[in-house]
């Protein structure tokens, strides 16, 4: 995640945070991890809304394809319950490796299509899988606080 | 736990130097890294103790943990001592293999249970807070009048209320609740378990479920076996040893009736994919009327419920209790009740004699809710990756 704010960085000296969106849950299909693709009204003039469908598209399909249950998951389990659960212990689960896949496609996606918009997207798994957080910037440096606080573009400058 | 070790916070070097308390130093961030570089379980807002760095997490009260290891040992011990050598001459070898295999799949998944995070969720950033109260205030009335603030989603084609929950400041997810005793929302929250210590939720159900399951399995064995040498040994006695070799029968028939029905009520429960949250509250039972109230989450099978609950994919922990705390920049002033469940929180987590949470300056306690994108390079990854 860190180099996301390198990638940024250039822009943070001239940037400032303007806003922030969040995209929430899509709790119709019940608990399992989908974001709502409803494109937010702050991104109309930012964005092409097919590119940020396809993005929050391809984020439900890997979090469905973590989720699957299917005879690999089982296996998994049934493994995992014979070993009384230690083998967690030294595996990684197929869900801790998608969710890898899932890091790297949102820093490809930051670094392609969302900073030279001026946007960074912030993995759902730093907010408790609640939500996609997507940071606006604004291009020129001023606007002082704004809604300030975190974070985003804190600390880096060092 | 040889490699144990608490990370101690030194206020004084926190406090000594920044002359503002209110902005932490931009310029001597870089030196003071290492001694202010403090990992997200130390400040982390909810009544959880973390061990081993945070590796390990339990609820604030043990609970009776100690007094369910203890009997589950001390049972199982008197019985491998008194009854497992006349048996095994008398019946068969395996009675103590059995019973060995039994004993640590009971202890290892009653640990599991009990230091495992079980789903907890993450209490919302402020920027996240403020969205969601500006979404609640368009579209609410505009005297303001603390409503009671629930959110109807579709779930399946059946209309599921979620509440707002004031302590984590979101929307609770579907079959989410709040744990008054750890103060932390958990998700799929079944139940908050005295005897280990801890919440049940959708991390470590499957690790109850083995514990209740393998247990009851081994007070039958125990009991049976203590029964069996009784009867063949037809040896009657008084006096300490006596009493002392009959215990496991005692302890065994008293808490097998609990532990069996226990088992058997959880059974019930994985089959029709409810939680006891919901079945305590008769959320899906239909009690409100003629609507339909199914339980829009059951697969209708029970095959495919309890292979979902019990062997589905292993969900990882969303709290990143070993992350680094990010250094910000910016202190604007966080909501002030934050501070005090907070400084309460890490009162209990520097038990060993620490320094006193209360010298700590007051901005580094108000940064916590907002917890932001870690910015540090330091731990390359993020440590959701880690077991447990």
């Amino acid at each position: 995640m860190a180099t996301e704010f390198h990638n940024l960085q250039e822009l943070r000296h001239s940037a400032s945070l303007a806003n922030k969106v969040f995209l929430q849950r899509d709790y119709s299909e019940g608990t399992t991890c989908r974001f709502q693709t409803k494109f937010p009204s702050e991104l109309e003039s930012r964005i092409e809304r097919t590119l940020f469908e396809d993005t929050v598209k391809t984020l439900n399909n890997y979090y469905a394809e973590a989720e699957k249950m299917g005879g690999q998951s089982y296996l998994e389990g049934c493994l995992a319950c014979a070993t009384a659960y230690l083998i967690f212990l030294c595996m990684e689960t197929r869900y801790e490796k998608v969710l890898k896949k899932i890091g790297r496609y949102i820093q490809e996606q930051n670094e392609k299509i969302y900073a030279p918009r001026g946007l960074l997207i912030t993995d759902p798994i730093e907010r408790g899988m609640r939500v996609i957080e997507i940071s606006i910037y604004e291009d020129r440096g001023s606007s002082g606080s704004c809604s300030g606080s975190s974070s985003t573009s804190g600390s880096s400058a060092r | 736990m040889k490699n144990c070790e608490y990370q101690q916070i030194n206020p004084q070097a926190l406090s000594t130097s920044s002359p503002n308390p209110t902005l932490p130093p931009r310029p001597a961030v870089v030196e003071e890294k290492e001694e202010r570089a403090r990992r997200k379980w130390e400040v982390f807002p909810g009544k959880n103790r973390f061990y081993c760095n945070g590796r390990f997490i339990v609820a604030q009260q043990s609970g009776v943990l100690p007094l369910t290891l203890g009997l589950i040992l001390v049972t199982t011990v008197l019985f491998f001592v008194f009854d497992c050598p006349f048996l095994v001459k008398h019946l068969t070898v395996f009675i103590p293999a059995i019973g060995g295999v039994l004993f640590v799949f009971a202890v290892i998944s009653l640990l599991q249970t009990s230091f495992t995070d079980p789903g907890i969720l993450p209490r919302a950033t402020t920027d996240e807070a403020a969205d969601i109260e500006k979404q609640i205030d368009n579209s609410g009335s505009s005297t303001y009048r603390a409503p009671p603030r629930t959110k109807e989603v579709m779930i399946n084609q059946q209309v599921v209320k979620l509440k707002y929950c004031f302590t984590c400041k979101m929307f609770r997810p579907p079959r989410t609740s709040h744990c008054s005793l750890c103060d932390n929302c958990v998700e799929r929250f079944d139940h908050h378990c005295p005897w280990v210590g801890n919440c049940v939720g959708k991390r470590n159900y499957r690790f109850f479920y083995t514990f209740i399951v393998s247990l009851s399995f081994l007070t039958a064995f125990i009991f049976g076996c203590v029964a069996t040498h009784l009867a063949l040994s037809a040896q009657g006695g008084r006096g300490l040893i006596f009493a002392l070799q009959e215990s496991p029968l005692v302890i065994c028939f008293f808490s097998v009736w609990s532990i069996l029905g226990l088992s058997g009520f959880h059974t019930y429960l994985v089959a029709s994919n409810l939680t006891t949250n919901e079945d305590i509250k008769g959320s899906w039972s239909g009690k409100s009327g003629a609507e339909d109230t199914g339980n829009p989450y059951s697969y209708n099978n029970i095959i495919t419920n309890c292979c979902s609950i019990l062997c589905g994919p292993m969900p990882p922990s969303l709290i990143d209790r070993r992350g680094f705390v990010p250094v910000e920049e910016s202190s604007q002033t966080v909501a002030m009740e934050m501070e005090l469940p907070m400084l309460a929180a890490k009162k209990e987590i520097n038990v060993v004699g620490g320094p006193t949470p209360s010298q700590l300056p007051p901005s580094r306690a108000l940064q916590v809710p907002s917890s932001p994108l870690p910015a540090t390079p330091n731990p390359p990854q993020p440590d959701w990756q880690t077991p447990v």
